[in-house]
Protein backbone atom coordinates (compact mmCIF):
# COMPACT_ATOMS: atom_id res chain seq x y z
CA UNK A 1 0.00 0.00 0.00
CA UNK A 2 2.41 2.42 0.91
CA UNK A 3 4.29 1.98 -2.75
CA UNK A 4 1.26 2.95 -4.20
CA UNK A 5 0.74 5.59 -2.18
CA UNK A 6 4.23 6.71 -3.46
CA UNK A 7 3.13 6.58 -6.81
CA UNK A 8 0.01 8.05 -6.57
CA UNK A 9 2.04 11.51 -4.95
CA UNK A 10 4.34 11.01 -7.91
CA UNK A 11 2.14 10.55 -10.91
CA UNK A 12 -0.85 13.57 -9.39
CA UNK A 13 2.10 16.02 -8.40
CA UNK A 14 2.91 16.53 -12.03
CA UNK A 15 0.70 18.31 -14.73
CA UNK A 16 1.02 16.08 -17.41
CA UNK A 17 -1.68 13.58 -16.05
CA UNK A 18 -4.10 16.31 -15.34
CA UNK A 19 -3.80 17.33 -18.96
CA UNK A 20 -3.87 13.85 -20.92
CA UNK A 21 -6.98 13.24 -19.21
CA UNK A 22 -8.55 16.58 -19.79
CA UNK A 23 -7.49 15.97 -24.02
CA UNK A 24 -8.77 12.25 -23.95
CA UNK A 25 -11.87 13.06 -22.59
CA UNK A 26 -12.37 16.71 -25.01
CA UNK A 27 -11.22 14.30 -28.24
CA UNK A 28 -12.91 11.66 -27.53
CA UNK A 29 -16.12 13.05 -26.72
CA UNK A 30 -15.79 15.84 -29.39
CA UNK A 31 -15.39 12.87 -32.01
CA UNK A 32 -18.38 11.20 -30.58
CA UNK A 33 -20.65 14.57 -31.06
CA UNK A 34 -19.41 14.58 -34.20
CA UNK A 35 -20.73 11.10 -35.16
CA UNK A 36 -23.95 11.05 -33.11
CA UNK A 37 -24.86 14.66 -33.94
CA UNK A 38 -24.59 14.19 -37.40
CA UNK A 39 -26.61 10.20 -37.29
CA UNK A 40 -28.85 9.58 -39.91
CA UNK A 41 -31.67 6.77 -41.08
CA UNK A 42 -28.56 5.58 -42.66
CA UNK A 43 -26.49 5.79 -40.30
CA UNK A 44 -28.58 5.58 -36.74
CA UNK A 45 -27.18 6.50 -33.60
CA UNK A 46 -26.63 2.81 -31.43
CA UNK A 47 -24.67 2.06 -28.81
CA UNK A 48 -21.58 1.15 -29.83
CA UNK A 49 -21.83 4.39 -32.26
CA UNK A 50 -21.54 6.31 -29.35
CA UNK A 51 -18.21 4.49 -28.25
CA UNK A 52 -16.90 5.23 -31.82
CA UNK A 53 -14.30 7.28 -30.52
CA UNK A 54 -12.63 5.81 -27.88
CA UNK A 55 -9.57 4.52 -29.88
CA UNK A 56 -8.87 8.56 -29.90
CA UNK A 57 -8.38 9.02 -25.98
CA UNK A 58 -6.86 5.64 -25.70
CA UNK A 59 -3.82 6.83 -27.78
CA UNK A 60 -3.75 9.74 -25.33
CA UNK A 61 -3.92 7.46 -22.56
CA UNK A 62 -0.89 5.32 -23.72
CA UNK A 63 1.46 8.64 -23.87
CA UNK A 64 -0.05 9.05 -20.85
CA UNK A 65 1.16 5.91 -19.18
CA UNK A 66 4.68 5.95 -21.62
CA UNK A 67 5.58 9.20 -20.26
CA UNK A 68 4.90 8.33 -16.42
CA UNK A 69 7.68 6.00 -16.70
CA UNK A 70 10.09 7.53 -19.06
CA UNK A 71 9.82 10.80 -17.68
CA UNK A 72 11.53 9.00 -14.81
CA UNK A 73 14.75 8.13 -16.62
CA UNK A 74 14.65 11.77 -18.86
CA UNK A 75 14.87 13.21 -15.16
CA UNK A 76 16.73 10.36 -13.28
CA UNK A 77 14.01 9.89 -10.58
CA UNK A 78 13.72 6.44 -11.07
CA UNK A 79 17.55 6.03 -9.47
CA UNK A 80 16.18 8.13 -6.69
CA UNK A 81 13.12 5.59 -6.61
CA UNK A 82 15.61 2.71 -6.89
CA UNK A 83 17.30 4.25 -3.86
CA UNK A 84 14.62 4.37 -1.26
CA UNK A 85 12.98 1.10 -2.74
CA UNK A 86 15.68 -1.69 -3.89
CA UNK A 87 13.14 -4.20 -5.09
CA UNK A 88 12.94 -2.98 -8.32
CA UNK A 89 9.84 -5.62 -9.03
CA UNK A 90 7.48 -3.89 -6.56
CA UNK A 91 8.49 -0.53 -7.10
CA UNK A 92 8.08 -0.76 -11.03
CA UNK A 93 4.63 -2.98 -10.67
CA UNK A 94 3.18 -0.22 -8.29
CA UNK A 95 4.04 2.36 -10.49
CA UNK A 96 2.43 0.27 -13.45
CA UNK A 97 -1.16 -0.33 -11.15
CA UNK A 98 -1.37 3.27 -10.44
CA UNK A 99 -1.27 4.35 -13.89
CA UNK A 100 -3.59 1.67 -14.74
CA UNK A 101 -6.00 2.52 -11.76
CA UNK A 102 -5.81 6.20 -13.10
CA UNK A 103 -6.49 5.15 -16.67
CA UNK A 104 -9.46 3.20 -15.86
CA UNK A 105 -10.85 5.83 -14.10
CA UNK A 106 -10.11 8.16 -16.81
CA UNK A 107 -11.70 5.05 -19.08
CA UNK A 108 -14.84 5.09 -17.63
CA UNK A 109 -15.46 8.78 -17.30
CA UNK A 110 -14.75 9.35 -21.08
CA UNK A 111 -17.05 6.46 -22.02
CA UNK A 112 -19.96 7.29 -20.16
CA UNK A 113 -19.19 11.00 -20.69
CA UNK A 114 -19.29 10.12 -24.63
CA UNK A 115 -22.91 8.28 -23.88
CA UNK A 116 -24.54 10.92 -22.13
CA UNK A 117 -23.56 13.21 -24.81
CA UNK A 118 -25.40 11.11 -27.58
CA UNK A 119 -28.19 10.51 -25.15
CA UNK A 120 -28.66 14.70 -25.38
CA UNK A 121 -28.15 14.70 -29.24
CA UNK A 122 -30.31 11.85 -30.01
CA UNK A 123 -33.09 12.04 -27.52
CA UNK A 124 -34.90 10.12 -29.75
CA UNK A 125 -32.38 6.97 -30.57
CA UNK A 126 -32.42 3.77 -28.95
CA UNK A 127 -29.29 4.32 -26.67
CA UNK A 128 -30.29 3.06 -23.62
CA UNK A 129 -28.50 -0.10 -22.02
CA UNK A 130 -30.21 -3.05 -22.07
CA UNK A 131 -28.10 -5.98 -22.75
CA UNK A 132 -24.20 -7.35 -21.08
CA UNK A 133 -23.38 -6.22 -24.79
CA UNK A 134 -24.27 -2.74 -24.70
CA UNK A 135 -23.10 -2.34 -20.81
CA UNK A 136 -19.71 -3.92 -22.08
CA UNK A 137 -19.38 -1.72 -24.78
CA UNK A 138 -19.47 1.18 -22.46
CA UNK A 139 -18.09 0.31 -19.03
CA UNK A 140 -15.25 -1.46 -21.30
CA UNK A 141 -13.81 1.17 -22.39
CA UNK A 142 -12.45 2.16 -19.23
CA UNK A 143 -10.69 -1.46 -18.50
CA UNK A 144 -9.62 -1.39 -22.22
CA UNK A 145 -7.75 1.55 -21.37
CA UNK A 146 -6.19 0.03 -17.91
CA UNK A 147 -4.74 -2.60 -19.79
CA UNK A 148 -3.80 -0.82 -22.85
CA UNK A 149 -1.65 1.64 -20.04
CA UNK A 150 0.12 -1.16 -18.52
CA UNK A 151 1.22 -2.49 -21.93
CA UNK A 152 2.62 1.16 -22.57
CA UNK A 153 3.96 1.45 -19.27
CA UNK A 154 5.72 -1.98 -20.29
CA UNK A 155 6.92 -0.63 -23.47
CA UNK A 156 8.02 2.46 -21.87
CA UNK A 157 10.17 0.64 -19.37
CA UNK A 158 11.60 -1.35 -22.23
CA UNK A 159 12.59 1.66 -23.84
CA UNK A 160 13.23 4.46 -21.35
CA UNK A 161 13.05 7.34 -24.41
CA UNK A 162 10.17 9.35 -24.36
CA UNK A 163 10.24 9.94 -28.03
CA UNK A 164 11.11 6.26 -28.40
CA UNK A 165 8.73 4.63 -26.76
CA UNK A 166 5.54 7.09 -27.90
CA UNK A 167 6.31 6.93 -31.55
CA UNK A 168 6.45 2.58 -31.13
CA UNK A 169 2.95 2.69 -29.70
CA UNK A 170 1.85 4.89 -31.69
CA UNK A 171 2.67 3.56 -34.84
CA UNK A 172 2.13 0.12 -33.88
CA UNK A 173 -1.61 0.72 -32.50
CA UNK A 174 -2.93 2.99 -35.15
CA UNK A 175 -0.93 1.58 -38.09
CA UNK A 176 1.32 -2.00 -37.80
CA UNK A 177 -1.98 -3.83 -36.59
CA UNK A 178 -4.14 -2.81 -39.55
CA UNK A 179 -1.61 -2.73 -42.08
CA UNK A 180 -0.53 -6.62 -41.19
CA UNK A 181 -3.97 -7.70 -42.98
CA UNK A 182 -2.64 -6.43 -45.98
CA UNK A 183 0.53 -9.33 -45.99
CA UNK A 184 -1.26 -11.67 -48.49
CA UNK A 185 -2.77 -15.02 -47.09
CA UNK A 186 -1.37 -14.99 -43.94
CA UNK A 187 -2.24 -11.26 -43.27
CA UNK A 188 -5.47 -11.68 -41.65
CA UNK A 189 -4.79 -14.84 -39.56
CA UNK A 190 -2.06 -12.88 -37.86
CA UNK A 191 -4.30 -10.14 -37.57
CA UNK A 192 -6.46 -12.01 -36.12
CA UNK A 193 -4.23 -12.13 -32.63
CA UNK A 194 -2.74 -9.14 -32.57
CA UNK A 195 -3.69 -7.66 -28.96
CA UNK A 196 -5.70 -4.10 -30.18
CA UNK A 197 -7.77 -6.11 -32.68
CA UNK A 198 -8.61 -8.87 -29.67
CA UNK A 199 -9.33 -6.03 -27.34
CA UNK A 200 -12.03 -3.94 -29.87
CA UNK A 201 -13.41 -8.06 -30.35
CA UNK A 202 -14.23 -7.53 -26.02
CA UNK A 203 -15.52 -4.35 -26.35
CA UNK A 204 -17.91 -4.94 -29.49
CA UNK A 205 -18.34 -8.27 -29.24
CA UNK A 206 -20.05 -9.72 -32.36
CA UNK A 207 -21.70 -6.23 -33.08
CA UNK A 208 -24.70 -6.68 -29.94
CA UNK A 209 -24.10 -3.12 -29.38
CA UNK A 210 -24.91 -2.15 -32.96
CA UNK A 211 -28.47 -2.87 -32.10
CA UNK A 212 -29.62 -4.70 -35.47
CA UNK A 213 -27.63 -1.62 -37.76
CA UNK A 214 -25.67 -3.10 -41.09
CA UNK A 215 -22.67 -4.28 -39.62
CA UNK A 216 -20.61 -2.87 -42.69
CA UNK A 217 -22.42 1.00 -41.64
CA UNK A 218 -20.53 1.10 -38.36
CA UNK A 219 -17.38 0.24 -37.00
CA UNK A 220 -15.83 -2.72 -38.47
CA UNK A 221 -15.92 -5.34 -36.13
CA UNK A 222 -13.13 -6.94 -34.51
CA UNK A 223 -11.85 -10.57 -36.88
CA UNK A 224 -10.58 -12.13 -33.73
CA UNK A 225 -12.60 -15.48 -33.40
CA UNK A 226 -12.20 -15.84 -29.12
CA UNK A 227 -15.68 -14.89 -27.44
CA UNK A 228 -15.60 -11.54 -25.36
CA UNK A 229 -14.66 -13.02 -22.32
CA UNK A 230 -11.60 -14.74 -23.67
CA UNK A 231 -10.78 -11.65 -25.95
CA UNK A 232 -10.51 -9.65 -22.58
CA UNK A 233 -8.04 -12.60 -21.15
CA UNK A 234 -6.16 -12.55 -24.17
CA UNK A 235 -5.53 -8.93 -23.84
CA UNK A 236 -4.56 -8.74 -20.18
CA UNK A 237 -2.23 -11.79 -20.77
CA UNK A 238 -0.53 -10.31 -23.35
CA UNK A 239 0.01 -7.00 -21.02
CA UNK A 240 1.13 -9.38 -17.99
CA UNK A 241 3.36 -10.80 -20.28
CA UNK A 242 5.01 -7.95 -21.36
CA UNK A 243 4.94 -5.86 -18.20
CA UNK A 244 7.01 -9.18 -16.56
CA UNK A 245 9.40 -8.56 -19.59
CA UNK A 246 10.01 -5.24 -18.60
CA UNK A 247 10.61 -5.69 -14.69
CA UNK A 248 12.76 -8.62 -15.40
CA UNK A 249 14.75 -6.45 -17.88
CA UNK A 250 14.65 -3.60 -15.26
CA UNK A 251 15.87 -5.64 -12.41
CA UNK A 252 19.10 -7.09 -14.50
CA UNK A 253 20.12 -3.48 -16.00
CA UNK A 254 22.08 -0.84 -14.03
CA UNK A 255 19.76 1.93 -13.74
CA UNK B 1 30.87 2.45 7.53
CA UNK B 2 31.38 1.58 4.12
CA UNK B 3 33.67 -1.41 2.72
CA UNK B 4 34.40 -1.86 -0.61
CA UNK B 5 36.24 -5.08 -1.46
CA UNK B 6 37.61 -5.98 -4.56
CA UNK B 7 34.50 -3.43 -6.92
CA UNK B 8 35.12 -3.99 -10.33
CA UNK B 9 32.67 -2.78 -13.36
CA UNK B 10 32.90 -3.01 -16.82
CA UNK B 11 31.24 -1.34 -19.55
CA UNK B 12 31.88 -3.37 -22.43
CA UNK B 13 35.85 -2.94 -23.60
CA UNK B 14 36.23 0.21 -20.72
CA UNK B 15 37.07 -1.18 -17.04
CA UNK B 16 35.16 1.82 -15.51
CA UNK B 17 36.34 0.25 -12.05
CA UNK B 18 39.15 -1.83 -11.59
CA UNK B 19 39.57 -4.27 -8.11
CA UNK B 20 39.00 -1.40 -5.77
CA UNK B 21 39.12 -1.46 -2.14
CA UNK B 22 38.55 1.03 0.60
CA UNK B 23 36.70 1.75 3.95
CA UNK B 24 34.92 5.04 5.04
CA UNK B 25 34.54 5.10 8.59
CA UNK B 26 32.26 6.96 11.00
CA UNK B 27 33.06 10.85 12.30
CA UNK B 28 35.32 11.81 10.09
CA UNK B 29 34.53 13.12 6.20
CA UNK B 30 36.28 11.19 3.52
CA UNK B 31 37.08 12.82 0.38
CA UNK B 32 36.84 10.13 -2.70
CA UNK B 33 39.03 11.96 -4.98
CA UNK B 34 40.10 11.33 -8.75
CA UNK B 35 40.01 13.13 -11.93
CA UNK B 36 37.33 13.35 -14.13
CA UNK B 37 36.32 9.73 -15.48
CA UNK B 38 38.74 8.04 -12.90
CA UNK B 39 35.12 5.90 -11.90
CA UNK B 40 34.00 8.23 -8.76
CA UNK B 41 30.41 8.28 -9.91
CA UNK B 42 30.17 4.85 -10.97
CA UNK B 43 31.50 3.67 -7.60
CA UNK B 44 28.84 5.70 -5.46
CA UNK B 45 26.57 4.19 -7.94
CA UNK B 46 27.59 0.41 -7.09
CA UNK B 47 27.24 1.72 -3.17
CA UNK B 48 23.80 2.56 -4.12
CA UNK B 49 22.63 -1.01 -5.90
CA UNK B 50 22.01 1.50 -8.60
CA UNK B 51 24.87 -0.52 -11.02
CA UNK B 52 25.63 -4.28 -10.34
CA UNK B 53 29.30 -5.03 -9.85
CA UNK B 54 31.19 -6.86 -12.28
CA UNK B 55 32.87 -8.20 -9.62
CA UNK B 56 33.11 -7.31 -5.91
CA UNK B 57 30.97 -6.18 -3.00
CA UNK B 58 29.98 -3.66 -1.15
CA UNK B 59 28.66 -3.22 2.00
CA UNK B 60 26.99 -0.22 4.26
CA UNK B 61 27.29 -1.21 7.88
CA UNK B 62 28.22 -5.32 6.90
CA UNK B 63 24.71 -5.02 4.52
CA UNK B 64 24.51 -4.76 0.49
CA UNK B 65 22.20 -1.87 -0.50
CA UNK B 66 19.50 -3.66 -1.75
CA UNK B 67 19.19 -5.87 2.02
CA UNK B 68 18.63 -2.63 3.82
CA UNK B 69 14.95 -2.19 5.31
CA UNK B 70 13.91 0.99 4.47
CA UNK B 71 17.31 2.03 3.12
CA UNK B 72 16.97 5.77 2.61
CA UNK B 73 16.88 5.71 6.92
CA UNK B 74 20.69 4.41 6.76
CA UNK B 75 22.16 5.81 3.67
CA UNK B 76 21.63 9.43 2.16
CA UNK B 77 23.00 10.35 -0.94
CA UNK B 78 23.51 13.43 -3.19
CA UNK B 79 24.56 12.00 -6.59
CA UNK B 80 22.89 14.39 -8.81
CA UNK B 81 21.69 17.58 -7.68
CA UNK B 82 18.81 17.45 -11.26
CA UNK B 83 17.21 14.29 -10.28
CA UNK B 84 14.09 15.65 -9.72
CA UNK B 85 11.16 16.25 -11.87
CA UNK B 86 11.12 19.76 -13.07
CA UNK B 87 7.22 19.87 -12.59
CA UNK B 88 6.84 18.61 -9.37
CA UNK B 89 7.18 21.11 -6.38
CA UNK B 90 10.55 20.66 -3.74
CA UNK B 91 7.98 19.29 -0.96
CA UNK B 92 6.18 16.90 -3.42
CA UNK B 93 9.49 15.53 -4.56
CA UNK B 94 10.71 15.14 -0.89
CA UNK B 95 6.83 14.06 0.28
CA UNK B 96 6.98 11.17 -2.18
CA UNK B 97 10.62 9.90 -0.74
CA UNK B 98 9.60 10.10 2.78
CA UNK B 99 6.08 8.04 1.82
CA UNK B 100 8.44 5.21 0.41
CA UNK B 101 10.47 4.74 3.59
CA UNK B 102 7.88 5.52 6.01
CA UNK B 103 9.28 8.77 7.34
CA UNK B 104 6.99 11.28 9.05
CA UNK B 105 5.63 13.81 6.73
CA UNK B 106 6.79 16.20 8.89
CA UNK B 107 10.38 15.28 8.41
CA UNK B 108 10.21 17.25 5.13
CA UNK B 109 9.44 20.82 6.54
CA UNK B 110 12.28 19.76 9.02
CA UNK B 111 14.77 19.43 6.20
CA UNK B 112 13.65 22.05 4.03
CA UNK B 113 14.17 24.40 7.01
CA UNK B 114 17.61 22.81 7.19
CA UNK B 115 18.85 24.00 4.38
CA UNK B 116 16.67 26.63 3.73
CA UNK B 117 14.50 26.20 1.03
CA UNK B 118 11.19 26.71 3.63
CA UNK B 119 10.41 29.78 1.39
CA UNK B 120 10.69 27.83 -1.93
CA UNK B 121 8.94 24.60 -1.06
CA UNK B 122 5.72 24.73 -2.98
CA UNK B 123 7.62 25.97 -6.01
CA UNK B 124 8.75 23.77 -9.08
CA UNK B 125 11.96 22.66 -8.73
CA UNK B 126 12.30 22.80 -12.52
CA UNK B 127 12.73 26.38 -11.47
CA UNK B 128 15.33 26.19 -8.83
CA UNK B 129 19.36 27.37 -9.52
CA UNK B 130 22.19 25.24 -9.02
CA UNK B 131 22.71 26.12 -5.44
CA UNK B 132 18.89 25.63 -3.93
CA UNK B 133 18.64 22.29 -6.26
CA UNK B 134 21.91 20.82 -4.57
CA UNK B 135 20.23 22.40 -1.18
CA UNK B 136 17.20 20.05 -2.37
CA UNK B 137 19.49 17.06 -3.34
CA UNK B 138 20.97 17.85 0.37
CA UNK B 139 17.62 17.77 2.04
CA UNK B 140 16.76 14.30 0.47
CA UNK B 141 20.05 13.15 1.54
CA UNK B 142 18.96 13.88 5.47
CA UNK B 143 15.79 12.84 4.94
CA UNK B 144 15.46 9.53 6.65
CA UNK B 145 18.06 10.94 9.33
CA UNK B 146 20.58 8.60 7.76
CA UNK B 147 24.14 7.32 9.58
CA UNK B 148 26.23 7.26 6.11
CA UNK B 149 26.24 10.01 3.70
CA UNK B 150 27.25 10.40 -0.14
CA UNK B 151 27.79 13.12 -1.54
CA UNK B 152 29.23 13.25 -5.69
CA UNK B 153 30.48 16.39 -6.65
CA UNK B 154 28.57 18.15 -4.48
CA UNK B 155 30.44 21.76 -4.91
CA UNK B 156 30.16 21.90 -8.81
CA UNK B 157 29.39 25.09 -10.38
CA UNK B 158 28.24 26.45 -7.00
CA UNK B 159 29.56 30.14 -5.86
CA UNK B 160 31.98 30.66 -2.91
CA UNK B 161 29.38 31.16 -0.49
CA UNK B 162 27.44 27.73 -1.36
CA UNK B 163 31.03 25.75 -1.24
CA UNK B 164 31.59 27.65 2.40
CA UNK B 165 28.00 26.35 3.12
CA UNK B 166 28.36 23.30 1.90
CA UNK B 167 31.73 22.40 3.60
CA UNK B 168 30.83 23.47 7.33
CA UNK B 169 27.42 21.32 6.58
CA UNK B 170 29.89 18.12 6.15
CA UNK B 171 32.41 18.91 8.89
CA UNK B 172 28.94 19.38 11.45
CA UNK B 173 27.71 16.01 9.91
CA UNK B 174 30.34 14.01 10.50
CA UNK B 175 30.76 15.72 14.06
CA UNK B 176 27.40 13.79 14.87
CA UNK B 177 29.16 11.27 14.22
CA UNK B 178 28.13 10.48 10.86
CA UNK B 179 29.94 8.23 7.87
CA UNK B 180 30.23 11.37 5.33
CA UNK B 181 31.84 10.26 2.14
CA UNK B 182 32.54 12.99 -0.68
CA UNK B 183 33.68 12.95 -4.07
CA UNK B 184 35.75 15.29 -5.99
CA UNK B 185 38.29 16.16 -8.67
CA UNK B 186 39.65 19.14 -6.86
CA UNK B 187 42.77 18.13 -4.50
CA UNK B 188 42.39 21.29 -3.23
CA UNK B 189 38.65 21.15 -2.00
CA UNK B 190 39.08 18.21 -0.78
CA UNK B 191 42.10 19.15 1.94
CA UNK B 192 40.15 21.83 3.33
CA UNK B 193 36.81 19.29 3.75
CA UNK B 194 38.25 15.91 4.44
CA UNK B 195 40.42 14.05 6.80
CA UNK B 196 40.61 11.23 5.30
CA UNK B 197 41.95 10.65 1.55
CA UNK B 198 40.31 7.81 -1.07
CA UNK B 199 41.81 8.44 -4.43
CA UNK B 200 41.63 6.86 -7.59
CA UNK B 201 43.07 7.20 -10.96
CA UNK B 202 41.59 4.85 -14.15
CA UNK B 203 39.40 2.76 -11.87
CA UNK B 204 42.31 1.82 -9.39
CA UNK B 205 42.97 2.72 -5.95
CA UNK B 206 46.11 5.23 -5.86
CA UNK B 207 46.12 5.33 -2.09
CA UNK B 208 43.70 5.63 1.19
CA UNK B 209 45.53 7.65 3.97
CA UNK B 210 44.61 10.92 5.90
CA UNK B 211 44.74 13.87 3.96
CA UNK B 212 48.08 15.75 5.59
CA UNK B 213 50.03 12.31 4.97
CA UNK B 214 48.83 12.24 1.01
CA UNK B 215 49.48 16.27 0.83
CA UNK B 216 52.94 15.86 2.30
CA UNK B 217 53.23 12.54 0.22
CA UNK B 218 52.51 14.33 -2.49
CA UNK B 219 54.07 17.90 -2.83
CA UNK B 220 57.65 17.44 -3.46
CA UNK B 221 59.13 19.66 -0.80
CA UNK B 222 61.48 22.61 -2.62
CA UNK B 223 63.28 25.82 -1.77
CA UNK B 224 63.87 28.57 -3.00
CA UNK B 225 67.07 30.17 -2.74
CA UNK B 226 68.22 33.95 -3.89
CA UNK B 227 71.96 34.57 -3.13
CA UNK B 228 74.69 37.16 -4.85
CA UNK B 229 77.44 34.57 -5.00
CA UNK B 230 74.59 32.16 -6.82
CA UNK B 231 77.38 30.00 -8.96
CA UNK B 232 79.43 29.12 -6.04
CA UNK B 233 76.37 27.80 -3.83
CA UNK B 234 75.17 26.12 -7.18
CA UNK B 235 78.29 23.88 -7.90
CA UNK B 236 78.31 22.89 -3.70
CA UNK B 237 74.79 22.19 -3.49
CA UNK B 238 74.66 20.07 -7.02
CA UNK B 239 78.07 18.63 -5.16
CA UNK B 240 75.71 17.76 -2.16
CA UNK B 241 73.47 15.84 -4.81
CA UNK B 242 70.63 18.38 -5.08
CA UNK B 243 68.51 19.33 -7.83
CA UNK B 244 68.79 22.92 -8.71
CA UNK B 245 67.02 24.99 -10.67
CA UNK B 246 66.88 28.18 -12.15
CA UNK B 247 63.86 30.78 -10.93
CA UNK B 248 63.77 34.44 -12.19
CA UNK B 249 65.97 35.68 -9.96
CA UNK B 250 67.17 32.57 -7.69
CA UNK B 251 67.00 29.06 -7.89
CA UNK B 252 64.73 25.99 -6.73
CA UNK B 253 66.24 23.53 -4.80
CA UNK B 254 65.04 19.99 -4.31
CA UNK B 255 66.37 16.90 -2.75
CA UNK B 256 67.79 18.83 0.21
CA UNK B 257 66.42 19.54 3.66
CA UNK B 258 65.92 23.48 3.76
CA UNK B 259 68.48 22.96 6.80
CA UNK B 260 71.17 21.46 5.13
CA UNK B 261 70.99 23.95 2.47
CA UNK B 262 71.61 26.57 4.93
CA UNK B 263 74.45 24.53 6.21
CA UNK B 264 75.90 24.24 3.04
CA UNK B 265 76.06 28.05 1.97
CA UNK B 266 77.58 28.69 5.76
CA UNK B 267 80.51 26.14 4.60
CA UNK B 268 81.23 27.50 1.59
CA UNK B 269 80.47 31.78 3.16
CA UNK B 270 77.83 31.88 0.67
CA UNK B 271 75.93 35.17 1.59
CA UNK B 272 71.80 34.77 1.37
CA UNK B 273 69.14 36.93 0.52
CA UNK B 274 66.23 34.13 1.06
CA UNK B 275 65.66 31.23 1.71
CA UNK B 276 62.36 30.13 1.78
CA UNK B 277 60.52 26.67 1.55
CA UNK B 278 58.35 26.56 -1.54
CA UNK B 279 54.81 24.22 -0.91
CA UNK B 280 54.45 22.66 -4.36
CA UNK B 281 50.49 23.57 -5.20
CA UNK B 282 48.53 21.21 -4.03
CA UNK B 283 47.22 20.58 -8.12
CA UNK B 284 50.27 19.98 -8.75
CA UNK B 285 51.29 17.13 -5.86
CA UNK B 286 47.50 15.57 -7.18
CA UNK B 287 48.32 15.68 -11.22
CA UNK B 288 51.76 14.06 -9.75
CA UNK B 289 50.58 11.10 -8.58
CA UNK B 290 47.34 10.52 -10.31
CA UNK B 291 49.25 11.49 -13.44
CA UNK B 292 50.10 8.16 -15.08
CA UNK B 293 46.31 7.17 -14.43
CA UNK B 294 44.70 10.63 -16.45
CA UNK B 295 42.25 8.95 -19.03
CA UNK B 296 42.80 11.44 -21.52
CA UNK B 297 46.89 11.19 -21.29
CA UNK B 298 46.28 7.80 -22.22
CA UNK B 299 44.33 8.59 -25.78
CA UNK B 300 46.92 11.77 -26.32
CA UNK B 301 50.01 9.24 -26.29
CA UNK B 302 48.03 6.93 -28.40
CA UNK B 303 47.12 9.82 -30.54
CA UNK B 304 50.52 11.13 -31.40
CA UNK B 305 52.01 7.21 -31.71
CA UNK B 306 49.56 6.77 -34.77
CA UNK B 307 50.37 10.13 -35.91
CA UNK B 308 54.18 9.54 -35.83
CA UNK B 309 54.03 5.96 -36.84
CA UNK B 310 55.34 5.46 -40.22
CA UNK B 311 52.55 4.22 -42.78
CA UNK B 312 53.15 0.19 -42.31
CA UNK B 313 52.08 -1.82 -45.14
Amino acid sequence: MTLLAVERIKLLSTRSPWWCALVALVVTAGFTALVVGNADEQFPATVATTQFGYSFGLAVIMVLAALAVTTEYRFGTIRTTFQAIPHRGSALLAKTTVIAALALVIGEITAFVCWGLSMLLQPNADLALNSTADWINVAGVGVVYAISAVIAAAVGILVRHSAGAISLLMIYSLAVESLVQLIPSIGDDIYEWLPFNVANKFLMGDGGSNSGRAADAGMPLSTSPLSPGWALAYFAGFAAVLLAIAITTAKKRDA
Amino acid sequence: MIEAQGLTKRYGKTLAVDDLSFSVTPGKVTGFLGPNGAGKSTTMRMILGLDNPTAGQVRIGGKRYHELHHPLRTVGALLDAKWVHPNRSARAHLAWMAKSNKISPRRVDEVLETVGLSAVANKRAGGFSLGMSQRLGIAAALLGDPEVLLFDEPVNGLDPEGILWIRKFMHRLAEEGRTVFVSSHLLSEMALTASELVVIGKGKLISQSSTDDFVARASENSVKVRSPQLDVLRDALTRASATVAAADDGVVVSGLDIAKIGEIAMDNGVVLHELSPQRGSLEQAFMQITGDSVEYHADLEAEARQALAPTAN
